[in-house]
């Protein structure tokens, strides 16, 4: 499905994210050759030492940056200088957490006399979620678009979120999904025609 | 115990000398001498002085293991009771440094069971420790009292079972974030049941079955101190813990729990709580009973909040270590910021350590921060996202660390971040007259920054550096100066296998290693790491480490 791909979700226009705007908190990129990446290549070619030069230059160089920037933030080996046995103790905390308190969702479906409970924690994405809810209610759902939504199904997932609104399940990215949804409902296709035009 | 010196002639060493003091009297004057700083000037003044204090020493400290060979260590040194050893360059903290690297301590165990049976205390930090030198370890040294191993590797609970088993005397155990492969099975167990002496007992987070029958009684004989990995079940001993000093290890510190805590906190000194994810009202609640705090060590999630709750409570505060929480995740925002940094310099005027974690902060309150607490000696700041400036204003970071080396004249030990030019590093060049250790990364703009340092910091012995645009001029700039010095690092800077060479040729007494990463062409010298050796170039290289 098309929304496996990240970078055909365009996930950093819907990124919540809080700092100025305009601002890119991107990394270098994994390899640790002379400034691939990194911001400094260019003031490195800098051998006059005026100081405001070398401060414009940083300027010009963080703005080109950020339209090179990719798609999936790679971290730098050994950055922030954590040890590593401070970061495998936090992440497993972290782990030992995440696996304690499932993200549990009440799932409805049109027709269906019964509502069932799904832990969302459990799944990577949503092609995983989708599979999920076609092998739990019977039904198959249609191909994904951004654009229309799950055209010609007869049934579409949907999803209220944290502000009661409701929406197709697939249009933000899987992470923000999975914060904000605080229940499921697929419904008959005919019903949901407006929703694949929410913005 | 200790080996005699064989009497020497009185004009053995060719001149008349001013009084026959024996050399028994100068060795007993020598003894309580214990700063090895001034032991090594104690043995500059003369021959006669010179050997007094190689007999008198008992503690010999190596701050790095390649710097010297265990041969020349034991032939100068006869009477050691006490070893501490430094391995590994520091970046191999955060994976700079492969795996095999080497600074394995068995070389070093093997000639001190011949030479120094009667060792009693074994530091060891950043070298590699495997299960059997941990046998031959306990086995070899019947008077064996005090290990600590920091950010070790290579051994697992196998090894410390060992060490409970045989070290019959041991008074201090102290394992602290190392590798440690934790295979569980109950090495604590091993501590025979009638053990009493252990005063000092430090193993955070490792996952054993922990007796804790067994640990509360050893708790009651504790006048010192603490930690222990599970606390929570320890509720009765710490009522029992009236002299509590130190306290650390606290997974499972939750708001539930920590009240059991208040009583034995009082007399608390150094407070551990970088494993504790604790919020800033939890935090507020035990810092209340905590008046006499001067070491604190917390996790970013009390936030700034947290942190002015310190600022109120703590002003006997010398120390403050924030750890990130989620170090690697740059969604998150949250953590501290500057103004908790800021706070807890008007709470706490004596702070003179900082470990600081942050996401963002400015030059105006690292300015603060100092001119409320002017004696910082080791100031570490780190705004986590590489090249990052000054929040507010846009600007460089330079101003903030100008700041730091201007009005902190004590500082010996340095770590910057965000986005710098060269302006910072003239800064300390020109300020930073005591600073002995200096850590930069993705800092600086050209080969001028890092030569300010080397011609202004007449103190410098550890220089650090990665992802910098420094190159060859400013390397081999340094040529006088790394004899004075313990060690350099440069990673993914300028730098050229051929200025690494010429630097080796012209430095005989300077060890320089390379390490060359996967996909980088020939020329480049990825990784450097020059140090000064009387022993000459390492025996026990690994192929990946080219010695120059």
């Amino acid at each position: 499905m098309a929304f496996e791909r990240d970078h055909d979700l365009n996930l950093e226009a819907t990124e919540l994210r809080l700092g100025l705007p305009g601002r890119a908190e991107d990394q270098p990129t994994e390899k640790n050759t002379p400034f691939s990446g990194v911001r400094g290549s260019k003031r490195a070619l800098n051998e006059d030492d005026s100081k405001t030069k070398d401060f414009s230059n940083a300027l010009d160089t963080k703005k080109s940056d950020q339209e090179s920037v990719p798609p999936t933030k790679a971290q730098v080996v050994g950055w922030p200088p954590v040890r590593s046995y401070r970061k495998n103790c936090l992440q497993a905390k972290k782990t030992e957490s995440d696996l304690a308190s499932g993200i549990y969702v009440k799932v409805s479906m049109d027709g269906a006399p019964y509502l069932r409970k799904m832990d969302l924690k459990v799944y990577n994405g949503y092609s995983e979620l989708l599979k999920a809810l076609e092998d739990m209610f019977k039904f198959k759902v249609g191909n994904y678009s951004e654009r229309e939504g799950y055209n010609g199904s007869e049934y579409v997932p949907t999803y209220e979120d944290k502000d009661g609104d409701w929406m197709l399940v697939g249009d933000v990215p899987w992470e923000m999904f999975i914060s904000s949804c605080k229940r499921l409902r697929i419904m008959k296709g005919s019903e949901a025609r407006g929703l694949g035009c929410a913005v | 115990m200790s080996s005699k010196r064989k009497k020497e002639s009185p004009e053995s060493d060719g001149s008349t000398r001013a009084s026959n003091f024996p050399d028994e009297v100068l060795e007993r004057v020598l003894g309580p001498v214990k700063s090895h700083k001034d032991r090594s000037s104690v043995s500059l003044v003369c021959k006669d002085w010179y050997n007094a204090e190689r007999w008198s020493r008992t503690h010999v400290f190596i701050g790095n293991c390649y710097s010297v060979s265990p041969e020349i260590v034991t032939r100068r040194f006869p009477n050691i009771r006490s070893v501490t050893l430094k391995g590994k360059p520091r970046f191999s903290d955060f994976n700079l440094v492969p795996p095999n690297w080497g600074a394995d301590i068995q070389n070093w165990l093997v000639l001190f069971a011949t030479k120094y049976p009667c060792l009693e205390e074994l530091r060891l930090k950043r070298m590699t420790v495997t299960d059997e030198s941990l046998e031959f370890l306990a086995l070899s040294f019947p008077n064996f009292k005090a290990l600590s191993l920091l950010s070790c590797d290579g051994f697992s609970t196998d090894g410390l079972a060992a060490i409970a088993t045989h070290c019959k005397n041991l008074v201090e155990l102290d394992i602290q974030e190392n590798d440690i492969d934790d295979k569980s099975g109950g090495w604590l167990s091993c501590f025979p049941e009638t053990f009493t002496s252990l005063e000092i007992l430090n193993f955070a987070n490792l996952n054993s079955d922990v007796n804790f029958d067994f640990l509360e009684r050893l708790i009651s004989t504790f006048s010192q101190d603490l930690t222990a990995n599970q606390c929570s079940e320890l509720e009765s001993a710490f009522n029992n813990c009236k002299n509590l000093r130190t306290l650390s290890g606290l997974w499972e510190a939750t708001a539930l729990f920590l009240p059991v805590l208040y009583p034995a906190c009082s007399n608390l000194t150094f407070l551990n709580l970088s494993y504790a994810a604790l919020q800033s009202s939890e935090l507020a609640k035990l810092l209340a009973h905590c008046p006499n705090l001067r070491r604190l060590w917390v996790l970013d999630t009390v936030e700034d909040k947290g942190l002015e709750a310190v600022g109120l409570n703590c002003p006997l505060l010398e120390e403050l270590r924030v750890f990130p929480a989620d170090p690697f995740d740059n969604e998150i925002i949250h953590g501290v910021t500057e103004s908790g940094f800021v706070a807890v310099s008007y709470g706490c005027r004596r702070l003179h350590y900082v470990l600081y974690f942050c996401r963002q902060m400015t030059n105006a309150a690292v300015a603060t921060v100092v001119q409320n607490c002017p004696d910082f000696t080791h100031f570490r700041l780190c705004i986590m996202t590489p090249h990052q400036p000054d929040y507010l204003t846009d600007e460089p970071m330079d101003e903030a660390f100008g700041a730091v080396v201007k009005t902190c004249t004590k500082l010996q030990r340095l770590a910057v971040s965000g986005l710098l030019t060269d302006l910072t590093f003239e800064y300390i060049g020109k300020y930073a007259k005591n600073l002995e250790t200096l850590s930069v990364a993705f800092a600086g703009s050209s080969d001028w920054g890092m030569r300010c340092v080397l011609d202004g910091c007449p103190k410098l012995r550890k220089l650090e550096i990665r992802d910098c645009p420094f190159g060859n001029a400013a390397l081999l700039s340094g040529l006088g100066k790394y004899e004075s010095m313990r060690s350099l690092w440069m990673s993914a800077c300028k730098v050229t296998m051929n200025a690494c060479r010429l630097l080796a040729r012209q430095m005989p007494r300077l060890n320089v290693e390379v390490m060359k990463d996967e996909e980088s062409d020939d020329s480049q010298a990825d990784k450097v790491y020059v140090y000064r050796s009387v022993s000459g170039p390492r025996r026990d290289a690994p192929p990946f480490v080219l010695t120059l």
